[in-house]
């Protein structure tokens, strides 16, 4: 993996690829464009269609951070990949609920259970 | 008790002052004891309001300015949000939970601050937002 994607740690499992966030808050505007970038090149650069993104050291995220999100489901749905949510706090569940995106990413409670979706 | 002023700055439209001054105000919660249970969702609410009031309000231009005030009155946490644009109806904003809008990238600001304060209120010329949200202080 690129020495570059520096907002995750990235390791790879039975073929399923984690990418944990490193930052607790997704909120100001110049880290989600950096996070957001740096996503998308797991789908654009690095070519990988089984992603597991972890939510576990996120407390919360920005309505900017969720559309980056939803363009992310969007590539990988393009390219014919599957990507996965896992480990979200109860706050960081709240914000899903409310905006119903429940409905649109694949959420699971942890690692393992999120692996059992591929 | 009344309510005391603890923030008043004006700012031209910028995302990365923005940030600044939300470092800021975060410090002057955290330093008179705002729970840790009420902050993130006090910085959400802040983050969402003045992203509104630079994008959408003043639509990124550095011409026209963005007010913040925030006030406590005991342990109700009110914040005002004023930018110099055209405004709009809240009642305009396209439900983002509906299936039409559901894989829309944009459009859920509001609905997140509705979600973590008690109360959102906008004026009737749509340029100016409250929020307030009763939080628990550590003395």
């Amino acid at each position: 993996m690129a020495s570059d994607v520096t907002r995750f740690n990235i390791q790879t499992i039975d073929g399923v690829t984690i990418a944990k966030f490193i930052d607790n808050r997704i909120l100001d505007e110049a880290t989600i464009q950096v996070i957001g970038e740096q996503m998308y090149r797991l789908v654009d650069d690095h070519g990988l269609r089984k992603v597991v993104l972890d939510f576990e050291a996120v407390e919360h995220l920005s309505s900017a951070a969720l559309g980056k999100l939803i363009n992310m489901k969007k590539k990988m749905d393009a390219a014919g990949g599957q990507l996965g949510m896992c480990s979200l706090r109860p706050e960081l569940l709240k914000i899903f609920k409310v905006t119903k995106l429940t409905k649109v990413f694949n959420i699971s409670a942890s690692v393992e259970k999120a692996l059992k979706e591929f | 008790m009344s309510e005391l002023i603890i923030y008043n700055q004006t700012f031209a439209s910028d995302l990365h002052v923005s940030a600044d001054i939300q470092k800021e105000i975060q410090e002057l919660w955290h330093a008179r004891g705002m729970s840790d249970m009420d902050l993130p969702d006090m910085q959400l609410a802040l983050e969402e309001g003045l992203a509104n009031a630079i994008k959408h309000g003043n639509k990124m231009d550095p011409d026209k300015q963005v007010t913040i005030e925030c006030f406590l009155n005991e342990d109700i946490v009110r914040v005002v949000i004023r930018d110099e644009g055209e405004g709009f109806d809240i009642d305009d904003v396209p439900d983002p939970t509906l299936p039409e809008n559901l894989d829309k990238p944009s459009g859920r600001g509001v609905m997140l601050m509705k979600a973590f304060m008690d109360d959102v209120i906008y004026n009737d010329s749509g340029n100016q937002l409250t929020f307030i949200k009763r939080c628990t202080f550590n003395s």
